[in-house]
C-alpha cells in the first residue's frame, strides 16, 4: 500500500508541510525533510521550483526564484533525495508545475519518482481531463498518486468526478487566492469546510493555502483529514534557517 | 473531415493549445468557454461591436498599394493599415470585443497584462469608454522604459500595478494578472492582450482580430478582382495582428501565410525572441506551445530592440502553422527591422511601429514575384518607438 494511503488511516489530524527543494540553500533539501519528520510532521510536500508559479504567491514565488538562482533543477532534486528512503518513512509527495516535468519526460519523472521513493504528485496547472486522458496510466504504473486541487468554487459535479479519479487525499484550496499565510478563517471558509465534509466523499480531504499557526490548524482540520503549511513554513526558514525548524512544528502542534 | 487550422472542439490546433490552468482558474476559464461563442455571435453583440469598430477605432482601415515599396521590391505590395486606428495598432480591435464581452458576462472590474503599453493602452481607453475599473500590471522594469505609455494609461484612468517577481517583464506581469483573476474570480474579466493563454482565449481573440483579414479580402476584391492575396506577412510576438490577418485565409492554401519573428541580435547569440526557432514544446500561462525555456523547463527572457515581439512563448495557433509548416516562418534581427522601418518610412511617409518593421524587413531577405498580390499588416504606428528610433539612427 502507498504511504500516503497508510498515513490517511491513522486516526489523528494531519500536519503537512510544504518547502521549496534548494531553499533557503541548494543542499538544504534532504535535511530539511529529515528535520520535519523528526519534528513530528505526517507528510512532506517536496516543491520543485518553475519559474513561473502561477498559483503561488509572492512567499513561494521568492523562494522558487531564489532556489532556481541556487541552482535547483529537476535531476538535481534526484540526487540530493536519492537516499531519502534510508532516513525517512513518512509520505514525501512532489509539487511542481507541469512544464519542468514535461521537460523531464514525464514517464521519465514518475520513474525515478519510484526510484527514490517519491509517493505522490501535486500538480496544480495539469488539468484534469488530461490527467485522466494521458498521464493516469503513467501514474499508476509508478504507484504514484495524483492530488487534484479543488476550491471554494469548484462545482459539485466537478468535486464529485475529482473524487472519482482520486485515490489517495484531495487538496482543499481554501479560498480564493494564491497560496499565503492568512490569520484566520472567516464565515465562508467555515461554510465551506462544513459544505465539502458534509459531501461524503470516498477520499480524505487535506485543506492548504492560508494556513500559518495553531489556531488555522485547528479551524482546517474540524472537518477535515489534515491540513498543509507551506508560506508560514518558508517565512520561519527564511527568518530563522533550518536549524529552528521543530519550533514551527510544536508552534502549530501547539507542543 | 476537411482538414482545418482553426481549434478544435477541445481548445487545441494540432497538440497545441487547452486550457493547463490551476483549479482556482478553472470556473472563469469555463465560464468564458461555454459562453464565448454564443454572446460573439448574438446579433446585439456583433452589432454594438462593428458600430464602434466604425465609429470610434476608425474602421475599416485602408487597404493602402504602396507603389514606391512595390516598384523597390518589384512586386504588388499593399499595406494594411492598423496603425490608423484609435491608440495606434491592431490591439483596440481585441479590447473592443472582450470590454463587450466582459459586459455581457456582467463583470464589473477589468484586468490586464501590458509589456510596452500598448495593450494596457488599448484596455484603459476601452474601460474608460465603457466607465469600468480597470487594473493594469506592467513588469517593474518596463514601466521604467515605457514610461509615456504609463502616464497614458493613468491619465485614461487606469491603474498601473507593478509585476516584481521573476524577470519584472511581460510574461511576470501575465502571471501576475492571473494571480490577480485567482483571487477576484467573480466581479473580474482578464483582458489578455493577445492569442495566447488558457483555451478559449487564443481563439476569441483571433476572431476578434478577424476583422483584419475580413476587410482585406473585400479591400482586395475592389482593387485586384479576388478575395485573396498570394501572400501574407506579419509580424509575431504572442501573435494577434497575424492571427487576424491570417484568420480568413488558414484554409486557403492558395495563400502563403509568413510569419515574422524577432530574431534580436541573432538567433543563436542567446539575445532572441525568435520562438519558434528556439522553443521547445510546454507550458506557459496556461497554454501548451512553443516556448522558450532551459533544458529543465524554466522559462527564459527572450530579448527583441521591439518590446511588442519579446515574448517567451507564441500563440497556439501559431505554434500549429509552424509545426504543420503551413506558415512560413522568417526571423529578422534588429538591425534589419531598423533599416526596413527607416525605409518604409522615406518610401511611403509611413513611420512604422518596431514590430511592423520586422515583417517589413522580410522584402529584403526574401524574393517575391513581379505579379504577386503580397499583403503586409502595417500592425502598428511608429510614434511609441521614436526614441528607439533616434538612438539607433543617432537622429
Amino acid at each position: 500500500m502507498n504511504r500516503i494511503n497508510q498515513k490517511l488511516q491513522e486516526d489523528k489530524k494531519l500536519l503537512s508541510i510544504y518547502f521549496t527543494a534548494g531553499y533557503p540553500s541548494l543542499n538544504d533539501t534532504a535535511g530539511v525533510i529529515e528535520d520535519l519528520e523528526k519534528s513530528g510532521v505526517d507528510m512532506i510536500e517536496i516543491g520543485l521550483p518553475f519559474s513561473d508559479p502561477l498559483a503561488d504567491g509572492p512567499t513561494i514565488q521568492e523562494s522558487s526564484t531564489k532556489a532556481l538562482e541556487n541552482g535547483m533543477t529537476s535531476e538535481l532534486l534526484f540526487e540530493q533525495i536519492a537516499n531519502i528512503r534510508e532516513t525517512v518513512s513518512i509520505p514525501l509527495i512532489i509539487m511542481g508545475y507541469l512544464n519542468p516535468m514535461m521537460q523531464y519526460g514525464i514517464e521519465a519523472f514518475c520513474s525515478k519518482c519510484k526510484e527514490v521513493g517519491i509517493d505522490g504528485l501535486i500538480i496544480p496547472d495539469m488539468p484534469v481531463d488530461v490527467y485522466h486522458e494521458q498521464y493516469q496510466a503513467i501514474f499508476e504504473k509508478y504507484g504514484l498518486l495524483n492530488v487534484f486541487l479543488i476550491t471554494p468554487q469548484t462545482s459539485e459535479e466537478r468535486i464529485r468526478f475529482i473524487d472519482s479519479i482520486s485515490n489517495g487525499f484531495i487538496y482543499m484550496v481554501s479560498s480564493a487566492g494564491t497560496t499565503g499565510a492568512k490569520n484566520s478563517f472567516g464565515n465562508a471558509q467555515e461554510t465551506y469546510f462544513d459544505r465539502i465534509g458534509n459531501m461524503n466523499l470516498k477520499n480524505p480531504q487535506i485543506v492548504g493555502f492560508g494556513i500559518s499557526n495553531h489556531e488555522t490548524f485547528m479551524q482546517a482540520t474540524k472537518k477535515a483529514k489534515g491540513a498543509i503549511i507551506g508560506s508560514a513554513f518558508i517565512k520561519h526558514l527564511t527568518k530563522n534557517g533550518t536549524e529552528s525548524i521543530k519550533e514551527f512544528v510544536d508552534m502549530v502542534l501547539d507542543k | 473531415m476537411k482538414k482545418t487550422y482553426h481549434v478544435n472542439e477541445k481548445g487545441y490546433y494540432g497538440t497545441f493549445g487547452g486550457a493547463y490552468i490551476p483549479e482556482m482558474l478553472y470556473p472563469n476559464v469555463e465560464e468564458l468557454r461555454q459562453q464565448y461563442l454564443e454572446i460573439m455571435y448574438e446579433d446585439s453583440f456583433q452589432k454594438e461591436f462593428k458600430q464602434l469598430l466604425k465609429d470610434y477605432v476608425g474602421r475599416p482601415s485602408p487597404l493602402f498599394y504602396a507603389e514606391r515599396l512595390s516598384a523597390k521590391y518589384n512586386t504588388k505590395i499593399y499595406l494594411k493599415r492598423e496603425d490608423l486606428n484609435h491608440t495606434g495598432a491592431h490591439k483596440v480591435n481585441n479590447t473592443i470585443g472582450q470590454i463587450l464581452m466582459a459586459k455581457r458576462l456582467g463583470k464589473t472590474r477589468i484586468i490586464a497584462e501590458t509589456g510596452a503599453g500598448q495593450h494596457g493602452v488599448a484596455t484603459a481607453t476601452v474601460c474608460a469608454l465603457m466607465g469600468m475599473e480597470c487594473i493594469v500590471y506592467m513588469g517593474e522594469i518596463d514601466i521604467a522604459r515605457q514610461a509615456p505609455n504609463v502616464a497614458r494609461m493613468k491619465m485614461l484612468g487606469a491603474e498601473v500595478r507593478a509585476a516584481k517577481s521573476g524577470s519584472r517583464t511581460l510574461k511576470d506581469a501575465t502571471n501576475e494578472a492571473i494571480r490577480d483573476w485567482i483571487s477576484n474570480p467573480v466581479d473580474t474579466h482578464y483582458i489578455i492582450g493577445s492569442v495566447v493563454g488558457p483555451h478559449p482565449y487564443p481563439d476569441m481573440v483571433a476572431r476578434f482580430q478577424a476583422v483584419i483579414s475580413e476587410e482585406i479580402e473585400w479591400q482586395l476584391q475592389e482593387k485586384e478582382g479576388r478575395s485573396y492575396p498570394d501572400h501574407v506577412i506579419a509580424c509575431v510576438g504572442g501573435g494577434s495582428n497575424a492571427a487576424g490577418a491570417f484568420y480568413q485565409y488558414l484554409d486557403d492554401e492558395r495563400v502563403n501565410l509568413i510569419a515574422v519573428e524577432a530574431a534580436g541580435k541573432g538567433i543563436h547569440s542567446g539575445e532572441s525572441a525568435a520562438t519558434s526557432a528556439l522553443g521547445e514544446d510546454g507550458i506557459i500561462h496556461g497554454s501548451r506551445t512553443l516556448l522558450m525555456q532551459t533544458k529543465d523547463g524554466q522559462i527564459t527572457e527572450p530579448y527583441s530592440i521591439s518590446a511588442g515581439l519579446d515574448y517567451p512563448g507564441v500563440g497556439p495557433m501559431h505554434a500549429h502553422l509552424y509545426e504543420s509548416k503551413r506558415a512560413e516562418f522568417i526571423s529578422i534581427t534588429d538591425d534589419e527591422a531598423m533599416t526596413a522601418g527607416l525605409e518604409l518610412s522615406q518610401l511611403e511617409g509611413i513611420i512604422p511601429a518596431i514590430e511592423t518593421s520586422h515583417a517589413l524587413a522580410v522584402f529584403d531577405t526574401r524574393k517575391f514575384k513581379e505579379d504577386d498580390i503580397v499583403v503586409l499588416n502595417l500592425s502598428g504606428r511608429g510614434d511609441k518607438d521614436l526614441n528607439t528610433y533616434i538612438d539607433y539612427f543617432k537622429l
